[in-house]
């Protein structure tokens, strides 16, 4: 295969199944490389699951995954990725710098240790979510929005041009909310590619370029102008009342 | 006072004890951060039955058979474990439960009908129940300290990968690091650690080992590297101690010392630890947030007179209160213990209201919590 960029990620047929129940069904997606795309569906709608499986974090039943072109075992380095906050142990022994330079590891390989020179790379990130401060402090000390910082300056620390975030604004303050959104700001403008898992429906169109609508199926997927309809909302989360509303109130906003 | 330096029996009973508490504890640190502690109990218990297959088909006690035994069988029990979760909806802690049971369950059998037999080889085969330290022979320290030296090397030389092993798996996975590959390592070495600890503490002691030290150490530190330090040297104190220990009070097993000792380690870093401890808490906290946590039932009539500002005195029923607290608490009680305080009064069949001193109780417990938070 020819080596294609144009494509940040290409996901085809992708199926997960936990226990026999299928989460995502035959999933097809396609990244323009430098795309701001959020992930919008229900709850249990399989939004993390799928960011998940295109990095092989969770088995899937079947599918293919292709980053920039290339087979993802080829490509996975490309990729940093953001867990969800919620799913680590903050009360594990190490401080804010430590985590952050866990970004240098992949680079890093086996036996090497990280030196100086991955320190203030980590410090680099840690300034520019404006975590500059905090490196000595123990992680069990943190806020929510804190964490997810810190969390974001692992994954800068890759320097890789693609970036997947689990639900980075859940449970966070305006700062932290606004700092994320200059982070991903930043990385667009260089052309980097960031796909966020995202629940909050009102600042779809305010923060991301294109969005993909999942429940369980891909619905649609495409720039926001033309695929954030309300009919196509109303078929990703079945028309409930809440959801609709959200979409008026942002309507308005605008 | 006995002379350390010239008894040669303690003197390997000593190094033995405080090599495996070095291991054991420097081990167990990781294990205690991946929530793995039970592993290392189903890990030893399951060494069992290895120890006396591996009697029954070499007809002798030579350590080199039985650490392979008690090494191969802590091992398919991990792997049964495994094989449960994956391929049942049985929970990880049940399945290590259910693994522990099964694999020391039949470990007794076979030690039992080991020992009906006309054969004095069996002699002492249980001491690997509880262990038998002062039995400890160079030859066995020897063996411990190559396979001891073998788990810390590796432990440094592949500490960074331990770490996102610990701290988060999923993110060393997206990073293309071999996470499952090491899990299994890791779990060799832990098996490795129980086999150094056969001798000395025994199969049933052995998870206090690899538990405790790492518990108090995390009391004690906010920092990896210290943690496994410190988890280690506690590790080597209690082993050394304790062996100590039993060879100036006569009849006093060496393995359960050592593992009382740690237990006296722990309590004390649970409690005195600075910052961590429970004392530390209580004389920090103790003094500033005493009422609202005690009181939580005044503080909700508080709030639910809040609703009614104009109407100081309206009463608000036992069970919307009993609703806002936990299940199973024991509302009349603190409502007659509330009112002898003069915190709240009586307004009606059944109805309670905050009377002005209890109003005032109430918000200075919300200026403290605030006062805490800051």
């Amino acid at each position: 295969m020819i080596d294609d960029r144009r494509f940040a990620l290409e996901v085809e047929d992708l199926t997960v199944a936990y226990s026999d129940q299928p989460v995502l069904w035959d999933i097809d997606l396609v990244v323009p490389a430098g795309d701001k795309m959020a992930i919008i569906g229900p709850n249990g709608a399989g939004k993390s699951t799928l960011i998940k499986a295109a990095m092989g974090l969770v088995p899937a039943v079947a599918g293919e995954v292709r980053v920039f072109g290339r087979p993802f075992a080829k490509g996975r380095g490309e990729i940093a990725y953001v867990p969800q906050r919620s799913g680590l142990e903050w009360d594990f022994p190490t401080d804010v710098l430590d985590v952050v330079t866990m970004g240098t590891y992949g680079s890093l390989g086996w036996f090497r240790r990280p030196g100086l020179v991955e320190r203030e790379r980590a410090r680099a990130a840690l300034d520019e979510v404006t975590m500059g401060a905090f490196e000595r402090r123990p992680i069990a000390q943190l806020s929510g929005g804190q964490q997810q910082r810190v969390l974001l300056a692992r994954a800068l620390v890759q320097e890789a041009p693609i970036l997947m975030l689990d639900e980075p604004f859940q449970g966070v303050d305006a700062p932290t909310e606004r700092a994320i959104v200059a982070v991903l700001d930043r990385l667009s403008n260089e052309g980097k590619t960031v796909i966020v898992v995202h629940h909050d429906l009102q600042t779809v169109p305010e923060y991301f370029d294109s969005v993909l609508l999942l429940n369980v199926r891909a619905i649609e997927s495409g720039p926001v102008a033309d695929v954030f309809t309300e009919e196509n909302l109303r078929l990703t989360f079945g028309g409930r009342v809440g959801v609709l509303a959200q979409l008026a109130a942002a309507e308005t906003d605008r | 006072m006995i002379d350390f330096f010239g008894d040669y029996t303690l003197r390997v009973v000593a190094l033995g004890s405080g090599i495996l508490g070095a291991v054991a504890g420097a081990l167990g640190s990781f294990a205690y951060l991946r929530r793995q502690s039970l592993v290392g109990d189903a890990l030893s218990h399951a060494a069992l039955p290895g120890i006396a297959i591996a009697f029954l088909l070499t007809g002798g006690k030579a350590p080199l058979p039985i650490m392979m035994g008690a090494a191969l069988a802590g091992w398919v029990a991990t792997l049964a474990v495994r094989l449960v979760v994956r391929r049942s909806r049985v929970p990880y802690d049940s399945a290590l439960g259910m693994s522990l049971a099964v694999f020391f369950g039949f470990g007794l059998v076979l030690l039992t009908f080991i020992q009906k037999r006309p054969d004095a080889a069996q002699a002492g085969l249980d001491s690997f129940l509880f262990g038998q330290a002062a039995s400890l022979l160079r030859e066995d320290v020897v063996a411990m300290s190559i396979l001891g030296a073998a788990c810390l090397i590796l432990l440094a030389v592949l500490w960074k990968e331990f770490k996102l092993l610990s701290f988060d798996t999923e993110f060393g996975e997206s990073l293309g690091r071999p996470m499952r590959r090491l899990d299994g390592l890791f779990t060799l070495l832990l098996v490795v650690a129980v086999v150094i600890g056969l001798r000395t503490v025994g199969v049933v002691l052995m998870s206090a080992m690899v538990v405790a030290p790492a518990a108090a150490a995390r009391q004690l530190t906010n920092r990896l590297a210290p943690m496994v330090v410190i988890a280690a040297a506690i590790g080597v104190f209690s082993g050394v101690s304790g062996a100590i220990l039993s060879s100036i009070i006569p009849h006093l097993p060496t393995g359960p010392t050592i593992v009382l000792v740690l237990s006296t380690v722990v309590v004390v870093s649970l409690v005195f630890a600075p910052r961590r401890g429970l004392l530390w808490r209580w004389i920090r906290l103790g003094r500033l947030q005493p009422s609202a946590a005690l009181d939580p039932v005044l503080m909700h009539l508080y709030a639910l007179s809040q609703q009614h500002p104009d109407e100081p005195d309206h009463g608000h029923p036992m069970a919307v209160l009993r609703t806002m607290s936990p299940v199973g608490a024991d509302i009349e009680r603190v409502l007659v213990d509330l009112q002898a305080r003069g915190l709240i009064e009586a307004v009606g069949e059944g109805l309670w209201a905050p009377t002005p001193i209890g109003r005032r109780e109430a918000e200075r417990n919300i200026d403290r919590a605030d006062e805490l938070r800051s």
